[in-house]
């Protein structure tokens, strides 16, 4: 009888790329329901739309560059994009733009690259910041949390909700009228925003900034689920802590510095897409740097950018941009953070060009 | 219980060894065959000492090690060698390697056998060359010759002694199950490594899932006088890596590129242990080690003490395989084994455990997915590289990037590829990396040699061509010198015709010794019948006679210049006429010289002088000659005479004149082929342009009756060819010498190599000659001279094949002085091209599987040793039907 | 005035830059190695004369003087690309008609049919064959870089090129097979026919 002839070792360990992507699909979901319960039903139809769309592009993709289809589809990676664009948007983005972003994300951003594991940049990444760059109007009317209006849970209903998502010009009265009835701009928005007042002057007189606490909720989901990847060892704590603390303590500097107008590090960690960034999207492993060391120095590197942007750059959030900044170095860095191996005094030094030709 | 440290990363694999630790070590059946690989450690592998059909004895040393790092190789058990041949050994390319199978005769005979009483009285090194010729290598895998360790005390300092029993492989119980049974004599073995090493402290670093292990080793070492610990560290694979156990134990890193010794460390298998406990104590060699035999295919998953040389399938019989349900074997363990597919693989030192693991426990791997980089493999990698970085390095064939981040340091332990959410299968990348960058710097290495020889060969042939001119331009100078010397001579009083024929008297006495004595050292050889030295002595009385004549010719060339004036005066009159017309000649060019004013009157007029005195004093110098040589004259006839009365091999000289002439036709022969091929050429250079020319004709006639010459010159020499082995054959008949025959047909086999030569130069040059009519076929110039000049060449030449080889053939035929001898020679030929033929096929079937583009050369080749098996064979057939009759 | 200042700022800045520049390269010149030692590197040294140099230096001093880098076919497509970036050059096809992937053959001498002419002697660049005249020649299997050289000369067509059988000593590893791998094909393979990935 015939005996298979394969090289060791001839034991896996069961966890799969799939298994990975689910866990971090799963992981996103108390984040997915925070923003439902703040912002209404807008994120989870975006979500639904997104992920519909992704899958439709990446079985395309798939099939023009004739692969088996439901091997590439069964690895998840397509929805865990969509999901963490879909997050991303503005809850009453409008459907093309969520359509829009997700074609850029697995079509450009991914396939055009070479599939899964080739794409220098995050998918997800690039398609928010296309749209951010794209339709500006669009992606900043962020929606107010529920309890802007009335001290109850009070979102827009669900029909509501899908007549402002997939308006068309020709109901553009109605929609406008719920847009302005519940949208508002968003607490870094309003910081950055703030006509010649304080910090602390915008702290009192903004209604935004009084209904910060919704923001607080949802970067307390985002921190959860990210804690939890932590512990099924889906990455390490490298990344986000590095850049938490980073954005913490250069925060805390300027703030310390002129408490007038630079926000407190508190505002930073919590608000915008800061948690989101932090254990779901700087920690795409495709797209970071390769050792410890090195996602340390990637992630530092993000917060940096974060703050510059956030606080001198032009546009109130700044996630997209310093994690597209940061893929761009991620090779770089690992040139740089090779670890010391065993036996070795020192971590290797890069090559240099003129010791290859050697 | 000392300090456990930690390593980076590692994997906690399920461990499946309950399976085989619930029965004790039982013993092997006994193999009909046992078939022991020739190498079984890393380094040189050991020589066979003994011969197919030799008995052996049990422990009886089949083969010795050969250099520095081997050991020797000894009987597992007594009975007989059967074969000496490549058999399947455990080896992940799967192929065979050079075995010693040995026929069991179940008695299981020891040879004489005793430990050493006191290894104590044994100086160190004796002690360490004991445990070397006991075969002791290395049992955890890799079979590192043990006494080559244990010589690391002489040039290191060893603190440390670590006992390695952490076996930390899936599956594997072979170490857990020898520590809980023979606890005592691992350490008796200790006790003869701390003799050896004196560290300062052992520890035996094991596993914390062997209780029962630790508790027996425990109990063990209480009575142990040095300092001795049993160290347990967390079960983690690869624990059990030696430098990963260096590590955890005592947080000591082995500096990259150095051995364990390098800080101070030496670490044993724990099974190498009890080998040498074995050894000293009893005087057993290894023949014989503890292997696990479990899996889901086995029924009864055991650890078995088992004979090296014992095939895998007696094993997994006696554990109760389930045929159909296995559907791969592995050998070692699941983590760094390595899956063999021929049940008949034997047991070596290192093999400690077989797997028969079923599809559902071992499922086929998936395939491949992209990967995304997510630094599981970087996290688990025991020894801190970045396994994806290396990956990508090693697919793209960066190899140099690849050794940049410390491929080399790899330990191939298979944590990465265990992790891998992708199935990316990573060890065999970096093992095929790693090959591949062995086999380039093998490449590099070899290119440089290369390099190295061709400008050492470039060198040569300069300095044999400066060697060259040199020598010229040194003959030139001589030359000139002679010149100038024989233009002195010339002007000074010319040697005499006296001293002249004085010198040519003394060449002639002197050869004649030389053939006096070649003729003496004939004779003596002949007397005392040596056959080999004759030939020589013949050559040598040949080349003196030869000289002889030649001195002989001379004088008498000299003599009768000399001589005639006073012999004939007709002769002497027609000197004279002779010289006077010479002179005259020589007067008129001077006059005309004169006449023209040209530079070289000098010349003549000296020569004219010396004319004038040449002819003036030869026939002065005559008369007084004329006597001395007769006398001379006399004395070379009757040595000549004697000569020819003592030369006994004058048959053999004709034959070799015979030869000679022959020769001479074959040369004459050729100039004449080269003639009409000349006359041929030109013919058809006239032959375009247009034919009135005369010269065509006459070129013609010239090419008929070259042609014509040519045939006839081949004639003959084909009839001379022909006729020199009969000639040869009837050398022998004459009964002068008793060495005659020997001697002929010393002479007939150079001849047949001569003729064998010829014939396969004419076979090729048919054969060039067939390729190039072809090729001008093919470009349609089938009417022009030079293709049907080509044609005849052809037929020519395929003749000429045909005639020389019959010749061949009939020469050798005469040959056969002994035809029992012979007939054995045809047979041992023909034994030998059909064994080359089998060898072929076999080869060529290979590379028809393989596709190998060699196979269209191998066809033919096969095709030839086919034909020559044939012809091999008819010879023999009718040779030995010749025998009968 | 004020364009005078820039032009002559600039013309400052130009002559400073300027002579930084020609300092350090005398400074800090490195002596590299010669072109034509470093072609002679890659380059495979079986010295077989298929380029049309007599050797494989002088086909490397040729390159340095701009020859053509894909004329050797022992080095194959590798030798070509290792030449093209250690000279910056373009990657080309391999010259004239050679196989896709070259075996690598070494010359056997059928013993048996040797006549002893020494002409393979005489015609191997590396002096990888034994022998004397009428005696039986033989090839260093180790030394031969498999030039062909000596196949032509010999009179009775008894040499051979084979490749050198794999054995346990010098077994490789395989790589991963691709067929399981298709996903890390880049862009420009994925116009193949889907017939052929599946295969």
């Amino acid at each position: 009888m015939a005996f298979i002839k394969i090289t060791s070792p001839h034991v896996q360990r069961p966890t799969k790329t799939a298994d990975i992507m689910r866990l971090v699909i799963i992981a996103t979901l108390p984040g997915l329901i925070a923003m439902t319960f703040f912002f209404g039903w807008g994120t989870l139809v975006n979500v639904v739309l997104a992920s519909a769309t992704a899958l439709l592009c990446e079985t395309a993709c798939i099939k023009l560059r004739r692969r088996p289809v439901l091997f590439y589809l069964k690895d998840n990676s397509a929805l865990l994009t969509a999901i963490l664009l879909a997050l991303a948007l503005p809850p009453f983005a409008p459907w093309w733009v969520t359509v829009t972003g997700v074609f850029v994300a697995i079509v450009i951003a991914k396939h055009i690259y070479g599939g899964l594991g080739q794409n220098p940049f995050n998918p997800a990444m690039v398609g928010y910041a296309l749209l951010l760059v794209s339709f500006p109007v669009e992606m900043t009317r962020w929606t107010a949390p529920f309890n802007l209006s009335e001290n109850t849970w009070n979102i827009l209903s669900f029909s509501d909700t899908l007549t402002i998502i997939f308006s068309s010009a020709s109901d553009t009265n109605q929609v406008s009228a719920l847009l302005d009835a519940y949208t508002g701009a968003t607490p870094l928005d309003t910081l950055k925003h703030r006509n010649g007042l304080t910090t602390e002057e915008v702290w009192q007189t903004s209604t935004v900034m009084s209904n910060v606490g919704a923001w607080y909720a949802v970067s307390l989901c985002y921190f959860v689920g990210g804690i939890f990847l932590i512990y099924r060892k889906i990455f390490t704590w490298h990344t986000p802590i590095a850049l938490l603390a980073t954005l913490a303590i250069i925060s805390a500097i300027f703030f310390a510095i002129d408490p007038d107008s630079y926000a407190d590090p508190l505002v930073h960690l919590t608000t915008g897409a800061t948690m989101l960034g932090a254990f779901f999207i700087a920690t795409d492993p495709v797209t970071s740097a390769t050792s410890n060391r090195g996602k340390i120095v990637f992630a530092a590197g993000i917060a940096l950018l974060i703050y510059v942007i956030r606080t001198w750059g032009n546009y109130p959030d700044a996630m997209a941009f310093a994690v597209m900044i940061m893929n761009l170095s991620a090779p770089f860095i690992d040139q740089y953070t090779q670890p010391r191996s065993y036996g070795h005094k020192r971590a290797k030094q890069p090559m240099l060009k003129g010791s290859d030709t050697k | 219980m000392g300090k456990v440290f930690a390593f980076h990363g590692g994997i906690h694999p399920p461990e499946n060894k309950h399976q085989s630790t619930q029965c004790p070590i039982a013993i092997a059946p006994l193999a009909k065959v046992l078939n022991v690989p020739v190498q079984q450690h890393i380094g040189a592998p050991a020589k066979v000492c003994v011969n197919i059909g030799d008995k052996v004895l049990k422990g009886q040393r089949i083969a010795d090690a050969q250099g520095k790092v081997s050991v020797p190789i000894h009987a597992p058990s007594s009975g007989i060698i059967k074969a000496i041949a490549e058999h399947p050994v455990p080896h992940p390319s799967g192929m065979p390697a050079l075995c010693i199978s040995i026929e069991t005769d179940g008695l299981d005979e020891w040879i004489e056998h005793s430990g050493l009483e006191d290894f104590r009285t044994l100086s160190k090194h004796q002690l360490i060359d004991y445990i070397r010729d006991r075969g002791i290598a290395g049992m955890g895998g890799a079979g590192f010759p043990t006494a080559v360790k244990l010589h690391l005390g002489d040039d290191h300092i060893v603190n440390t002694l670590i006992i390695n029993a952490a076996e930390c492989e899936p599956y594997i119980s072979a170490d857990d199950l020898l520590m809980r049974e023979r606890a005592s004599q691992i350490v008796s073995g200790i006790d003869v490594l701390q003799h050896l090493l004196a560290p300062s402290h052992i520890i035996i670093g094991i596993e914390d899932n062997k209780p029962q292990a630790i508790r027996a080793l425990e109990i063990a070492i209480q009575d142990c006088k040095y300092n001795i610990d049993v160290v347990g560290v967390p079960t983690k694979y690869p624990s059990g890596g030696e430098k990963q156990l260096i590590q955890l134990l005592t947080n000591v890193e082995v500096p990259n590129g150095g051995i364990p010794a390098d800080v101070g460390i030496v670490c044993q298998n724990v099974g190498t242990v009890y080998a040498i406990h074995q050894a000293v104590k009893h005087g057993e060699s290894l023949i014989s080690r503890v292997v696990t035999v479990t899996g889901d295919g086995v029924a009864k998953p055991q650890n078995y003490q088992t004979l090296i040389g014992t095939p895998f399938s007696l094993l997994l019989e006696a554990a109760g395989m389930y045929t159909q349900k296995t559907s791969r074997l592995i050998v070692g363990g699941p983590m760094m084994g390595f899956s063999i597919d021929k049940l008949d693989t034997p047991v070596v030192k290192t093999s400690n455990c077989i797997i028969a693991a079923t599809s559902t426990e071992m499922p086929a791997p998936e395939p491949a997915q992209a990967c995304i980089r997510c630094g599981l493999c970087e996290q688990v990698c025991p020894v801190q590289l970045l396994p994806q970085q290396l990956h990508w390095f090693a697919k793209g064939q960066e190899y140099q990037k690849a050794q940049q981040h410390n491929l080399f340091d790899c330990i191939e332990c298979g944590a990465c590829s265990y992790v891998c959410p992708s199935n990316i299968p990573l060890v065999q990348y970096y093992r095929h990396a790693k090959t591949s960058i062995r086999e380039e710097q093998q490449d590099k290495r070899k290119s440089d040699l290369a390099r190295e020889r061709f400008e050492a060969k470039q060198d040569r042939e300069q300095r044999a061509v400066d060697e060259k001119a040199a020598k010229r331009k040194a003959r030139a100078e001589q030359a000139a010198k002679a010149q100038a010397e024989k233009k002195a001579i010339e002007k000074a009083p010319v040697l005499t015709p006296q001293v002249q024929l004085i010198s040519l008297q003394n060449a002639l006495k002197a050869a004649n010794s030389t053939v006096l004595i070649a003729q003496q050292k004939l004779t003596d050889q002949t007397a005392q019948g040596n056959s080999a030295t004759l030939d020589l002595c013949n050559l040598q009385l040949q080349k003196a006679q030869k000289q002889l004549e030649q001195a002989q010719l001379a004088l008498d060339a000299f003599e009768s210049k000399n001589e005639t004036p006073a012999v004939d005066t007709k002769k002497l009159k027609i000197a004279a006429a002779q010289a006077n017309t010479k002179l005259l000649k020589a007067k008129q060019a001077l006059k005309g010289a004169i006449e023209k004013s040209q530079p070289g009157i000098e010349l003549l007029e000296s020569t004219i002088s010396q004319l004038e005195s040449e002819a003036a004093s030869a026939t002065t110098m005559y008369l007084a000659a004329t006597q001395e040589s007769t006398t001379i004259e006399k004395a070379a006839v009757t040595s000549e005479a004697e000569l020819a009365a003592t030369t006994p091999i004058a048959p053999a000289i004709k034959a070799s004149n015979d030869s000679k002439d022959c020769k001479k036709l074959k040369i004459a022969a050729a100039i004449l082929r080269a003639k009409l091929k000349k006359s041929q050429t030109q013919l058809a250079l006239l032959g375009e342009q247009p034919p009135t020319q005369p010269d065509y004709q006459k070129l013609e006639e010239e090419i008929t009756s070259l042609q014509q010459k040519l045939v006839t010159a081949e004639q003959e020499y084909q009839h001379s060819v022909a006729l020199q082995p009969e000639l040869n054959s009837t050398v022998p008949v004459k009964p002068a010498l008793k060495s005659i025959p020997e001697q002929s047909a010393a002479a007939i086999i150079v001849d047949n190599k001569k003729l064998k030569t010829i014939a396969a130069i004419a076979r090729t040059k048919a054969k060039k000659a067939q390729n190039e009519l072809d090729k001008l076929i093919e470009s349609g110039q089938q009417d022009s001279l030079v293709a049907k000049q080509l044609i005849e060449d052809l037929t020519r030449l395929n003749e000429k094949v045909l005639s020389t080889q019959n010749t061949y053939q009939t020469a050798k035929g005469p040959t056969t002085n002994a035809p029992e001898d012979e007939n054995e020679q045809l047979q041992a030929n023909f034994a030998k091209a059909q064994n080359l033929y089998d060898k072929a096929s076999a080869a060529l079937i290979k590379a028809q599987a393989d596709n190998s583009p060699a196979v269209e050369k191998m066809e033919t080749s096969i095709a030839k040793l086919k034909s020559r098996v044939d012809s091999a064979h008819n010879a023999l057939t009718a040779s030995s039907s010749n025998n009968q009759e | 005035m004020s364009i005078i200042i820039a032009v002559s700022v600039l013309l400052g800045l130009a002559i400073i830059f300027g002579m930084i520049l020609g300092f350090s390269a005398i400074k800090f010149h490195v002596e590299g190695n010669p072109i034509v030692n470093q072609i002679d590197e890659i380059l495979p040294q079986t010295q077989c004369g298929q380029c049309g140099h007599p050797g494989c230096r002088p086909y490397a001093e040729s390159i340095a003087n701009g020859e053509a880098i894909n004329k050797c076919p022992p080095g194959g497509q590798a030798t070509i690309e290792a030449l093209a970036n250690l000279l910056d050059l373009e990657v080309l096809e391999l010259d004239g008609e050679h196989d896709e992937n070259p075996v690598k053959t070494v010359a056997y001498i059928r013993e048996d049919e040797c006549i002893g002419c020494t002409k393979c002697i005489q015609a191997c660049p590396v002096d990888a064959i034994l022998g004397a005249a009428k005696q039986m020649h033989t090839v260093i299997i180790d030394e031969c870089t498999g030039c062909d050289l000596c196949v032509a000369p010999c009179p009775v067509d008894c040499i051979d090129m084979l490749p050198l059988a794999t054995n346990i000593t010098n077994w490789k590893w395989q790589a991963p097979s691709a067929f399981s791998d298709h996903s890390h094909q880049l862009i420009a393979t994925d116009k193949r026919p889907a017939v052929e990935l599946e295969s």
